[in-house]
């Protein structure tokens, strides 16, 4: 293959994204960088399925740590309760999340806008409520500790381990993405977020594609949200709370919505900043908030976009 | 044979009723434009056809079939289409793009088979990509494809609309107002478009205020007026009917009258 048809890919930005992950650890001093990264591809997997829903198909949700919830207490109380193996659990959770998305998805996705965003926050609240509530399954406000992924022989432990199980996954989930864009359904979605009208006079079923990319996005927060147990080893119901949700919702954002590759600039400014600014103590939130803004203000578009508009002005 | 039949269609909002009681029977292969002033519902009336507002009373068949209260995705596939007086675009998409978004109806995939990009999906991702390419030449686009589409003049966005309608391969096309806005030389092309159209066995329903190509262009004319039908008739008899004149002197309509008649 040549390096041009190699550059035109559309698998290209996947296959740079596998080389990242690949390449990054050979920089890292130690074993706190395997954590962060391990961090970023986790919560870049769940700003990728929320990007597909919002800056995709346009459709908001406040509620998506919920999602992450669902799927973080089904690798805690799985295990513990049933003796189920972890990866199970995992796989479970996921379907559970897919299945409880398709139920709350069908009365709220015809709603619009602000309202869209108030019936999910709703639905947040509500999974957080709940968690917080059964104590007996989930040891309520405290939080419940998580046992330690298996997969068969190997006990997975420690932060370079996590590190390529997350970056693994992140660049599937990744090439799902992509490939649904360059399919009927993404066209669709595509179109929905422009025109619903004029999306549903080319005979597409618009309440449909709603649900099936809320689906997939409460999918992909799911497994994000196993991840995330099994890699802290303890949850408590913040893990589906409330600021959990705007964290997500401000990484895809401050990313670029719609783009794929900004939802892990997105996560990655967003889970390393903190990290950074710690040096700066009790300033460390007011910075983060003001860099946040600056972001905003000067890339308004979000990261990648803004900055992908300034190459093409630059290229021409 | 009827394409289009709409039988006591009325619709009202907050007690004004838009459309009172209109009937239309739409023969295959036909331009039928629906004419009359401002505000005389005739984008209701494309909207109750459409399946975009559910009407309080009256009936709508499509090639036969009783289609009242179908939403416009059902209609779609049963091959209706339309544009939009103000314009629709997926001005996020380009070009190309939403052409092929016109083709969805006849895609075949499932969710599965996208998220894991099938062989199917490449393959049919061409030959949606033909077809749309094959649209946009119709309309008078060829060669813009990649260009974002919410760059395009405003009468080019008109062709586009039609061209992304074209692709579905409807077997009724509804136009709202494909000339507003059109400079005489783009709306000769919209006139060529729309007879190419009907030659190629579509049959065209036409809301139009540009009357020099309502009268060049339809077979049948109906004359809407405060959301009742004024009058049905070829060119000619719509042209000479004094009530017609007399709808549309002395308000906005007056000025296109009077060109219709030079």
């Amino acid at each position: 293959m040549s390096l041009r048809a190699l550059l035109d890919n559309r698998l290209m930005p996947a296959i740079a994204i596998a080389a990242i992950v690949i390449i990054l650890p050979l920089f890292f001093p130690s074993a706190y960088y395997y954590r962060i990264g391990a961090l970023v591809f986790i919560f870049a997997l769940a700003v990728v399925g929320l990007n597909l829903l919002m800056g995709f198909a346009g459709q908001v949700s406040l509620g998506h740590a919920g999602f992450m919830g669902i799927g973080a207490y089904s690798v805690a109380i799985g295990p513990v309760a049933f003796g189920a193996p972890s990866w199970l659990c995992l796989f479970a959770g996921a379907i559970l999340s897919g299945t409880v998305a398709f139920a709350v998805g069908r009365p709220i996705l015809r709603l619009k806008g602000h309202y869209l965003a108030v019936a999910t926050l709703g639905f947040g609240l509500l999974v957080a409520i709940v968690l917080t509530n059964e104590a007996g399954w989930t040891g309520g406000p405290d939080g419940m500790s998580v046992p330690k992924l298996a997969l068969f022989e190997w006990r997975v432990r420690g932060s370079d381990a996590w590190y390529w199980i997350a970056g693994t996954t992140f660049v599937v989930g990744f090439v799902l993405a992509l490939n649904l864009m360059d399919s009927p359904t993404g066209r669709a979605l595509h179109a929905i977020h422009d025109s619903e009208i004029a999306a549903r006079v080319l005979g597409i079923d618009v309440a449909r594609k709603k649900l099936t990319v809320f689906v997939i996005s409460a999918t992909y927060a799911s497994v994000a949200g196993s991840y995330l147990a099994l890699f802290n080893g303890h949850i408590t119901p913040d893990s589906a709370g409330f600021l959990r949700s705007i964290e997500l919702v401000a990484m895809v954002v401050l990313g670029g919505m719609g783009s794929i590759v900004g939802s892990l600039v997105g996560a990655a400014v967003l889970v390393v900043l903190p990290q950074v600014l710690t040096t700066f103590h009790e300033y460390e939130q007011a910075l983060l908030g003001l860099i946040v803004m600056g972001f905003m203000i000067f890339l308004r578009q979000g990261i990648v976009p803004s900055i992908a508009a300034v190459f093409a002005r630059w290229r021409k | 044979m009827m394409v289009l039949e709409a039988n006591g269609l009325s619709i009202s909002f907050g007690g004004v009723r838009a459309i009172d009681d209109v009937s239309i029977a739409i023969a295959s292969g036909q331009v039928f434009s629906i004419i009359g002033p401002n505000g005389s519902g005739k984008t209701t009336l494309f909207n109750l056809v459409s399946g975009i507002y559910l009407p309080n009373d009256g009936n709508i068949r499509l090639a036969g079939e009783t289609v009242t209260g179908l939403a416009p995705e059902q209609l779609a596939r049963r091959g209706l289409s339309r544009t939009f007086q103000n314009l629709q675009i997926f001005s996020r998409m380009t070009v190309l793009e939403n052409v092929m978004v016109g083709r969805h109806r006849h895609e075949r995939t499932g969710i599965m088979a996208d998220l894991l990009h099938w062989p199917s999906v490449p393959r049919q991702n061409r030959a949606t990509r033909d077809a749309a390419r094959a649209a946009l030449a119709r309309a008078g686009l060829a060669g813009e494809d990649d260009r974002p589409a919410g760059s395009l003049a405003y009468g080019a966005l008109k062709r586009l609309e039609i061209a992304r309608a074209l692709a579905s391969e409807p077997k009724l096309l509804l136009l709202d107002e494909p000339a507003a806005g059109c400079n005489p030389v783009e709306t000769q092309d919209i006139d060529r478009i729309i007879r190419a159209i009907v030659k190629d066995g579509i049959t065209v329903v036409l809301v139009e205020h540009d009357m020099r190509l309502v009268m060049n262009i339809s077979d049948r004319i109906h004359v809407l007026a405060s959301g009742r039908t004024l009058t049905e008739g070829t060119p000619d008899q719509v042209r000479s009917d004094p009530a017609v004149i007399q709808a549309y002197l002395g308000v906005h309509g007056s000025q296109e009258a009077v060109r219709a008649f030079d």
